[in-house]
């Protein structure tokens, strides 16, 4: 096995801590908030926490959008060869 | 010294050069300093009509010089430059050619002052962007080069059609704002749309451009969708259709983003996400919009090129070029990665980096004029950016699992494409005020409000967030994803077939019976005209003067009734 494989990037011990670390930033972003006030254009996006929330949702959205038209439009990648 | 010359012509006699020159070092200082003179050129081009022509009576303005028009030409030599250093030892001569010429291409669009000047150098883009796409070399690169120079002929004709029917109605080729109302001026804009990848027919770009060779696809990213963005800014600002057009664009380009395997297809989708940012912009029209519009455009050749240098890269280090043949790369191809994390970030509009302080400036049009649904459109576009691009790119290429291979990193040359173009990026977020003086209208935007920054920031790290919870979700498949071009690339084909097998028993029926009456009509003719005929039999001399005379007799008589 050489240096590379084990890589400590790859650790589990670094992952963990990777997503503490990023949770903790994620909160960070979020209280922010109470500090340095979002200005709003169109009322709620001035809400605590508002961007957070609609970044996530967006996402979630978008994947099992694009899950649901996968399921109609996905094909083999050899569909147009044969 | 030379006080004017058309800017596009120093790229076109470096293209020459570079076709003429055998000496490879020669050649690589060519393509390198060709675009250089170019820029030099761009930058002495002053405001209003400064070179005519004539073509069939036609006054032309060759040369046309204004702020927007510059910034287009500026980042179009910028790319033409860094594409050769990244380019010039690793592609065939043939493609720097073509790259060369296509960059003119893009150089003369942004300069042309009427719409026959337009039409000529947007064929020159359309002709040699097909050949950049054909030095990909392989039978998939030659097909799908077909059906990319199919499209951009087709649209190109439209585009013509358009401009001889405005030249009729209105007698001139001005490049003027127009609105789309009429027959021409709706040709005009579709013309261009087919260029801006707008639907349905968008399909071209994510079909050819990943089939282009690692260097070509640097090329191809830059100058098509732009230049037609460049025209739409110049024909149609404020055409409210074009804010639909673009919001579907935005979408259309994370879903398929989002379903796609290959790695450069990935960055093909994405483009049209991000021309469909400018493509709102456009349709909003105000001069807030137009500036965002066109600073997006300058980020993002910037960024959108450093994206396909650094999966170039991957895509020529390893052979392989789908997310589920690499991953890990992390561990031997450090500048290539971090080059493609800046450019994601980049492209996802993160604080510090050019989108941010470029695509706001959208946003921000949109605000403006109290259009919520497309602020918020946009917002939700900007996340869903950041997940299709920001993270998917750089995640499954650069991380993801070890796919075990150990490539060597860049060559020194791209290195040096991929750091400048990384320091540009950073460069244009941190210090916007390096890019606004050069945009159409004055500046008055601050992206750096602290509010600001972090709505952008919760915005998008919950969508990183959203990106691992729902990775089982987004596991790469061996899939394509069917578009618009099934109808030419399947259906049509099984169209053929179709009527082939039901029309084919009434032909035959309808064959034979032809047949039949033919072989009737040869029999009665054998019958009447064969040497036993009547006809065809020898008669006498008598019978044959006795016939004349009866025959003369019937006419002489009609002529005295009638």
């Amino acid at each position: 096995m050489t240096q590379s494989d084990n890589h400590w990037l790859t650790r589990p011990t670094t992952i963990r801590w990777l997503w503490i670390i990023g949770y903790s930033v994620l909160a960070m972003t979020v209280l922010l908030q109470l500090l340095i006030p979002v200005k709003g254009y169109f009322g709620v996006d001035s809400w605590f926490g508002f961007g957070a929330l609609f970044g996530f949702l967006s996402c979630v959205l978008m994947v099992f959008g694009a899950k649901f038209i996968g399921k109609l439009l996905k094909r083999p990648e050899d569909y147009y060869d044969v | 010294m030379f006080e004017m010359l058309p800017p596009a012509l120093a790229l076109i006699g470096g293209a020459l050069l570079t076709a003429l020159i055998s000496s490879r070092q020669l050649r690589a200082l060519v393509v390198i300093v060709a675009p250089l003179i170019c820029l030099y050129f761009i930058w002495q081009v002053p405001d209003g009509v400064v070179l005519r022509g004539e073509f069939l009576g036609y006054p032309l303005e060759l040369v046309e010089g204004g702020p927007v028009r510059r910034l287009f030409a500026t980042i179009f030599a910028i790319m033409s430059a860094t594409g050769a250093v990244f380019a010039f030892n690793h592609a065939r001569r043939t493609e720097l050619v073509a790259a060369q010429l296509y960059a003119a291409g893009a150089v003369g669009v942004s300069f042309a002052g009427d719409l026959l000047t337009l039409f000529v150098f947007w064929e020159i883009m359309a002709l040699f962007s097909t050949v950049v796409v054909w030095c990909g070399g392989t039978e998939k690169a030659r097909a799908a080069g077909v059906r990319y120079a199919i499209m951009h002929l087709l649209g190109g004709v439209i585009l013509k059609v358009g401009i001889e029917g405005l030249l009729v109605t209105t007698g001139s080729l001005d490049i003027r704002p127009l609105a789309a109302e009429d027959f021409s001026t709706w040709m005009i804009l579709i013309g261009i749309l087919i260029n801006a990848a707008a639907p349905p027919l968008s399909s071209w770009l994510s079909d050819a451009y990943p089939t282009a060779s690692p260097t070509g696809s640097v090329f191809l990213s830059a100058f098509t969708t732009k230049t037609a963005i460049l025209a739409l800014i110049l024909l149609f600002p404020g055409e409210s259709i074009l804010v639909g057009i673009g919001l579907f664009m935005v979408f259309y380009g994370i879903f398929y983003a989002l379903l796609e395997n290959d790695i450069r297809r990935i960055l093909a989708f994405s483009i049209v996400n991000q021309v469909g940012f400018m493509v709102v912009a456009v349709g909003i029209g105000t001069e807030t919009a137009i500036n965002g519009a066109s600073a997006h455009a300058f980020a993002h050749i910037i960024y959108k090129a450093l994206l396909f240098m650094s999966a170039g890269v991957v895509v020529m280090r390893t052979g392989k070029h789908l997310c589920t043949d690499v991953g890990g790369l992390f561990r031997t191809m450090p500048v290539t990665m971090w080059c493609g994390v800046i450019g994601a970030l980049a492209i996802s509009s993160f604080p510090l980096t050019s989108g941010f302080t470029t695509k706001t400036l959208i946003s921000q049009a949109a605000v403006d004029e109290g259009l919520v649904t497309v602020y918020f459109l946009l917002a939700a576009a900007s996340a869903g950016v950041f997940l299709h691009a920001g993270i998917k790119f750089p995640w499954f290429v650069f991380f993801q699992k070890d796919s075990g291979l150990r490539p060597d990193d860049a060559p020194w040359n791209m290195r040096i494409a991929m750091l400048f173009f990384a320091f540009l990026c950073i460069l244009i977020g941190v210090y916007p005020q390096l890019l606004y003086p050069l945009l159409p209208y004055a500046v008055d935007y601050h992206p750096y409000k602290p509010g600001k920054v972090l709505f952008y920031l919760q915005l998008l790290l919950f969508s990183g967030l959203a990106f691992f919870l729902l990775l089982p979700w987004m596991k790469r498949t061996l899939t394509i994803s069917l578009d618009v071009d099934w109808l030419w690339r399947r259906g049509l084909p099984v169209l053929v077939q179709f009527v082939a097998r039901i029309g084919k028993p009434p032909v035959v029926a309808a064959r034979r019976r032809l047949q039949h009456g033919v072989d009737l009509l040869t029999a009665s003719a054998r019958h009447t005209m064969g040497h036993t005929g009547p006809l065809g039999r020898s008669w006498e001399i008598g019978t044959t003067a006795l016939w004349i005379v009866l025959l003369l007799m019937v006419y002489v008589f009609a002529y005295y009734l009638f």
